[in-house]
This record gives structure tokens, sequence and C-alpha cells, in this order.
């Protein structure tokens, strides 16, 4: 069956006809040209296609489209504001929070999720609020700097 | 490797009436709620049903609320809302302690206690992808005739992997369960049997809604042992409750992930023995080795889960009593 479906995707209204076994990682990337939310393990074990739905984190790749009627969604690619990166892109790209990239976004959506929650957290709160995100490069250093540096610029959008 | 979704039709009712009739008439669906599991499963061709109903949308379903009786919590109350529960957290400390270590934040956030108490049990052989068990001959529990855990046995060995129902089973709590012709309750205990293809004993046409929690002086506590400490399933998982109003304190061990079934069970019942006694500790460990039998369903020995799951409750025991 198909039904049609109203999401906010970075503040943009979109309304689709999608069939009833539409993941939303499929939906952003394949019919809305969103590739940043990224497919990884594909069986929600590593956070690679981590977004926000209605401001909480959420994994795209076992989530129905269907079930994201009228909700907020948030992707990595609404980070950045006209141009400008975020202070969690920027404090990423700062402190090399990025190697081979892959985990990024979702890594930058669950810590976006924390931040908001969290404005200070400490190094536990960080380790919790990206324990479902893998790093396959083993970055978790930095990016757990990279988190603490984007909390303390205090310039978060 | 992955596999795309099949096709199938979600329903999405707004009452537990229309979720029941939506049921009856199609006997053979899966219930869904966060779908953390479900979708996985689906994708690997593990669930044999073309719809789905989706519960979320019904909110008599969704709340925790207090009552003369103790507690009543919604089986479509998500982990996270239990994780962050003040109400459950003040009574029922190994619940908040349970809800918090399933898998990882994302999937607390929609994983819900209905979903984790039905979860579906796991092997290795098992969650697998479709070609994967194909060339295995598939297994005892779907679309096979073999266990290859044990395979001169008659039944699915798959282990249950819940983290939320040992907690509760240490409170005595109760499930309360609609079905076509009205309500029932049950101690969270008979919701299980020790067969991995079939280990609920829900009725076709049977969902379950609530658990009732008793008032408790207890205190409690939950742990569990995994590879990575985020996401992966319990390997083994012991939860312990402690009543120290009564002389000598009466201690409630519970464990899940050795067999197809969480369950509770005895403590060392030897009048000689007080929990101020070291024999105790050595007895109660003794008891929980002999009791449980972790099987090759996982990647991990089942000698090791047994030795672990027996010090897990021995340390638990001795931070509580």
């Amino acid at each position: 069956m198909k039904r049609i479906v109203s999401l906010k995707i970075n503040g943009k209204t979109v309304d689709d006809v999608v069939p009833d076994n539409s993941l939303l990682m499929d939906f952003l990337r394949d019919k809305q040209g969103l590739t940043g939310t990224k497919k990884g393990c594909d069986g929600g074990e590593c956070g690679a296609c981590t977004v926000l739905i209605n401001g909480h984190p959420r994994l795209a790749c076992i989530t129905l489209t269907a079930s994201c009627e009228d909700q907020k969604i948030e992707t990595i690619e609404g980070q950045s504001k006209s141009g400008r990166l975020s202070a969690l892109q920027r404090a990423f790209h700062e402190n090399l929070g990025a190697q081979c990239g892959f985990c990024t976004p979702g890594m930058i959506m669950a810590a976006e999720a924390l931040l908001r929650k969290t404005p200070n957290p400490d190094i536990d709160q960080i380790k919790t609020a990206l324990g479902g995100n893998l790093c396959r490069c083993t970055g978790y250093t930095k990016i757990i700097k990279s988190v603490q540096a984007a909390a303390m610029s205090g310039a978060r959008q | 490797m992955t596999e795309a979704l099949p096709q199938f039709t979600l329903v999405r009712p707004e009452t537990l009436d229309d979720a029941l009739i939506a049921l009856q008439a199609t006997p053979d669906a899966a219930l869904s709620a966060g779908g953390t599991d479900l979708i996985v499963r689906l994708r690997k061709s593990l669930v044999g049903s073309d719809t789905l109903i989706d519960l979320t949308g019904i909110k008599a379903m969704n709340s925790i609320d207090p009552n003369e009786n103790g507690l009543r919590i919604g089986a479509g109350v998500t982990l996270d809302q239990i994780e962050h529960s003040d109400l459950i957290a003040q009574t029922y400390p190994a619940v908040v302690k349970a809800a918090a270590s399933v898998a990882g934040p994302s999937h607390r956030q929609v994983a819900t206690l209905g979903g984790n108490l039905c979860l579906d049990t796991r092997c290795v052989y098992l969650n697998q992808s479709h070609w994967w068990r194909k060339a295995n001959d598939f297994c005892l529990k779907y679309q096979g005739d073999t266990c290859h855990v044990a395979p001169k046995g008659n039944r699915c060995r798959a282990a249950f992997s819940g983290d939320l129902a040992p907690a509760l089973l240490v409170h005595d709590a109760e499930v309360e369960i609609a079905g076509p012709t009205g309500f029932r309750r049950e101690p969270l205990g008979d919701l299980y049997v020790e067969d991995g293809a079939t280990h609920l004993t829900l009725e076709p046409g049977e969902i379950l809604v609530a658990v009732n929690l008793p008032a408790s002086i207890r205190t409690s506590d939950y742990e569990k042992i995994r590879v990575r400490k985020t996401v992966d399933f319990p390997l083994a998982g012991v939860a312990v409750a402690c009543d120290t109003s009564q002389e000598p304190p009466r201690l409630w061990v519970a464990v899940t992930g050795t067999n197809s079934r969480p369950f509770l069970l005895d403590p060392p019942d030897d009048p000689m023995l007080s929990p101020a006694d070291e024999a105790f500790f050595i007895a109660l460990q003794k008891q929980v080795q002999k009791a449980v039998s972790p099987q090759r369903t996982t990647m991990i020995a089942p000698h090791y889960r047994r030795l672990s799951v027996a010090a897990l409750a021995v340390r638990l025991a001795r931070r509580i009593l």
C-alpha cells in the first residue's frame, strides 16, 4: 500500500507518496537526495544514519517513513546555515574529529541532540550519547574532544 | 549483506479496540511499536507476515500511572521514558537501570516496554540474512527442521534477550493482556515458556497492554554482560531485589539471556545460611550456575556465560544485601 505523507525536512515541508515499506533512510537518500545520512550497517547497529526526529536522535535505517507523518526531521544537511558550518561541524573540522568521515554525519547529529538537552556535558554523558555510533577508524578520542570543543565554544546555533 | 524490506501493509489504529479488530481481521499480523528489532527481522525475512499493526498511536498504552496498588506502566511507554522516570526510579531502581542499558540512546527513544517484554528470542543461527540461513538449511525456529545448536533435541534453544523482564520479575510484576474476550492479568513469569520457537504464551488476537507493579519496599539492581558496552543484546543479565525489613533479609534473583525465557530463581533456602555468611554467596553462585542453561546461541561460549551470570548474581547480591 502507498500513502501520502507530509513531513518537515530541515525546515522545509515535503509531501510525497511513499509505500508502507519505505525506510526513512532510503526516502531521504534516494527521493530527497539528502545523501549526507549514511547507510552503514543497515541494521540499527552503527549509528551512521542518525537523524533527529522532533529533536531526538533516531536511526533512519530502522524507521518507516510512514511513521514520520507530521514530524520534524533534521539531517546533517540542515546543520550549516547560509553556507556557514555549525559549531559542531566546525569543532569536528578543527579538532580532526572526522577521519574517513563516514560516521561523522551520525556522530554530529547524535551530538547535536545531546548538546541541545545538555549544553555542557561531561565526558561520560558524551560517551553515553554517542554510544550507538561506531567509528571504524576508531577516532573516538578526537570525536569526544570535538564535542567538548563545540560545547565550550558557546556559539552553537 | 542487507536486504530490502518486503512488501507489507501498515495499519495504524488509534485505539486499543481498533487494534484488536485489526488483529482479528489479520491474525498473523506482526505487532509493531518502536520497530527497533522488528524492522531488522523483517529485512532478514524472519517475519512471516504481510501486515504490520503499529501500536504507537494508541494513547491509552503510553502512560505511567501510580494507583493505590502500585504503578501501572503502559506497554507503549518508551525505554527512554522509563530511564528518565523519577517515579519508577524511586521504587523500582532495577527497572530503570535495565531500561537504560538496552541498546543505544537512539533505539531507546522509540523502543517500548511491551516490545522489550515480547522481544523475539535470538540465536547465532537465526539472526542472519536469508541467504546465510538458506545455505544452512534454515533452522528449527523458522523455515527449517533442525536446531543447529542442539541437533538431537526437539526444541528451539534460541535465547530470550530482553532486559526489562528480569528487573520486573524481581518486583513481582503482573502483565495486563487484552484479547477478543476482554482483559486478563497474570504474573509476568507466566508470559513465557522455555521454548525458543514459541516463548510467549499470548494467544492469537491478544495484545500486551500494560505492566502492573505492586507497591514495593525492596531495593533492586540490574547488570548484564555483553561484548560491546552499548547496542549489543545481553549475553546474560541478572536482576536482584532485596527486602531488608525481613530478618534474615530476603533476596529475589531473576536472569535473562541464558535460556529461552527469563525466570525467577529461588535463593538459597537453607535456613542455616544467612546473607551475612560467605557460605550464602557460595551457595547462591552454585544455585545460579545450576539453574541456567546457556547454549551455543551466541559467539560467546556457554560455559563462560554460565560462570558470568552466577558471578553477576553474587556481585549484585553482595552490593544490595
